[in-house]
């Protein structure tokens, strides 16, 4: 690249990160600000820090994402990698379809997976409550798992499974002591994937889950629609660290495998 | 690979059985309610009708999906044309690269929500901007920046930004230099290499980036609900308030069939136009 395109490019970067993160900064700032009405700075204070920690109805959203996001990596952990095994070692009729029908959830708006899931609910006449949210956590999530560790075992040396066959292992053996610590990293790394996707979910929530019931952004969705609040500005900030701490985290670990993508 | 028909499917039944019931079904069954009589007070009653059709296309609700149509649009292409200069230089920063990266999947994996609502801090009546042009004299009354089709794009743009930013980032990154070198090579300046060479091989990337950016935006209610408070509306809206508010699912469910074929339409373009290892992009 030439100096002066690297030198606009540089300079038209540095906007768009200015872009993405001015917003945050701005309810970072406020989220230590005295004024109870908004966006007028009057003085620090940490007291709606305090305030929000004995939110009952925020500690309980959080209990309830955090259930449905463990409860969601569970079963889309375990169908998405039963699936990617089999397209990854086997040829068979309808495989296309197959794959066609994984990528169908993600590329589905989640509104019309949250009505349709609605619809049959309202029809059966079975009542909302926290475990209705959870076949549309997974069906949005299984494909991601299967998706990750597909790419994990397209890189797996299939030799090594044949080599453990021929020294006397079974098929079941096989794959607990060579494919599975192998694809490990990429089960984990499905997993994980699917855990945010979860935790972070709305849509799906907001049509599915019972009156009650609240996740951590459907709370979020009921408090912004009030308007600009102190509790907003802290809770967001505290979503906000979080994510910049996890994505860190894990950045710098991938990093040091060496297997960024 | 072998050939096993009863055991690739012995271990896809689980995932199969599953998406099929909470998948296939349900959306089929959108399908059919879309086709059926609406009675009074949500009631469904299985007669053959095609009025929710016919009310999806009447000049109110038209309009609603024109303008979604065009407001995705608009927010899809800005956020193509931010992208990919963006892309292009985190692709080519060398060791800052994946710090930068880092910096983008900080605001992708942030709730939307969250990111809206620190638009409504800055852009509201009360709003830091307002304030701002207000104490300098700019101007003598709030404007109504939220409420207009220029604040819903802003807000469908920065939402959806990094969608379109992963995608493209990843073709640029997997790009063969052998191939810039053997244009330049061959004479072709910058430009022409950029033009024949480094746009086409990046294409799949540009392809799955504009279908998941358009997908969401398009289909998204937050953007117009927290902004505007339900004064503009997009699809989305439409099929939320139908289902919850005025309990007309076959209407709800006629614009979710209709949301539903652009994008199987989307993803089998894609399909047809990429190779198998471009696929992971919408990923």
């Amino acid at each position: 690249m030439r100096a002066r395109t690297k030198k606009i490019l540089f300079s038209f970067s540095l906007l768009v990160f200015l872009f993405f993160y001015i917003p945050i900064i701005f309810v970072v700032i406020f989220s230590f600000n005295d004024s109870k009405l908004g966006t007028v700075w009057t003085g620090f204070t940490l007291e709606w820090y305090g305030s929000i920690l004995q939110n009952s109805q925020l500690i309980s959203a959080t209990m309830n994402s955090l259930y449905l996001a463990v409860v969601t990596t569970i079963i889309a952990t375990i169908l998405g990698t039963l699936a990617a095994l089999a397209l990854h070692r086997y040829t068979f009729i309808g495989k296309k379809s197959v794959e066609f029908l994984f990528y169908i959830p993600v590329v589905i708006p989640d509104i019309v997976v949250a009505i349709a899931l609605l619809a049959i609910y309202g029809i059966l006449n079975m009542s909302l409550g926290l475990n209705t949210a959870v076949p549309g956590h997974v069906a949005i999530t299984i494909s991601y798992v299967m998706l990750v560790v597909l790419a994990r075992l397209s890189s797996f040396d299939n030799s090594l499974e044949e080599a453990a066959k021929d020294l006397g292992a079974n098929e079941w053996q096989t794959f607990w002591k060579v494919t599975f610590p192998l694809i490990f990293p990429g089960i984990l790394a499905g997993a994980l994937l699917a855990f945010t996707i979860s935790l972070d979910e709305f849509v799906i929530s907001y049509f599915t889950l019972g009156p009650g019931d609240n996740t951590l952004p459907v709370l979020v969705y009921s408090m912004v629609r009030l308007g600009v609040s102190p509790e907003v500005n802290v809770l967001s900030t505290i979503i906000i660290a979080i994510m910049f701490v996890v994505v860190l985290i894990v950045g710098l670990n991938m990093r040091k495998r060496g297997d960024v993508k | 690979m072998r050939r096993n028909f009863a055991k690739a499917y012995l271990l896809l039944s689980p995932s199969l059985f599953w998406l099929t019931l909470f998948l296939v079904i349900p959306v089929l069954f959108i399908g059919v309610i879309s086709f059926t009589t609406n009675g009074d007070f949500g009631a469904i009653i299985y007669e053959f009708s095609t009025e929710a059709y016919t009310s999806a296309f009447s000049s109110l609700y038209a309009k609603v999906i024109w303008q979604s149509i065009w407001w995705a649009f608009i927010a899809t292409v800005v956020c193509l044309i931010i992208a990919y200069p963006f892309a292009y230089f985190i692709a080519h920063s060398g060791k800052w690269k994946n710090l930068l990266l880092l910096l983008v999947m900080v605001p992708f994996w942030t709730n939307l929500l969250i990111r809206l609502y620190a638009w409504i801090i800055l852009m509201n009546n009360q709003g830091v901007i307002n304030n701002v042009l207000l104490d300098l004299g700019f101007i003598e009354e709030p404007l109504a920046l939220m409420y207009s089709p220029g604040g819903v794009i802003l807000g469908l743009v920065y939402g959806f930004l990094p969608f379109m930013i992963l995608p493209i980032y990843s073709s640029i990154e997997q790009l063969d230099k052998t191939y810039l070198e053997a244009s330049e090579d061959l004479g072709a300046g910058p430009v022409k290499t950029f033009l024949n060479v480094t746009l086409p091989l990046t294409f799949p990337g540009i392809l799955a980036g504009f279908i998941i950016t358009f997908v969401p935006a398009i289909s998204v209610f937050v953007v117009t609900d927290l902004f505007t408070g339900g004064k503009l509306l997009m699809v989305g809206n439409v099929i939320r308030d139908a289902f919850l508010v005025e309990m007309n699912w076959q209407l709800g469910a006629a614009l979710s069939l209709l949301l539903m074929i652009l994008v199987l339409l989307s993803l089998m373009i894609f399909m047809r136009f990429t190779s198998r290892k471009d696929r992971k992009l919408l990923v």
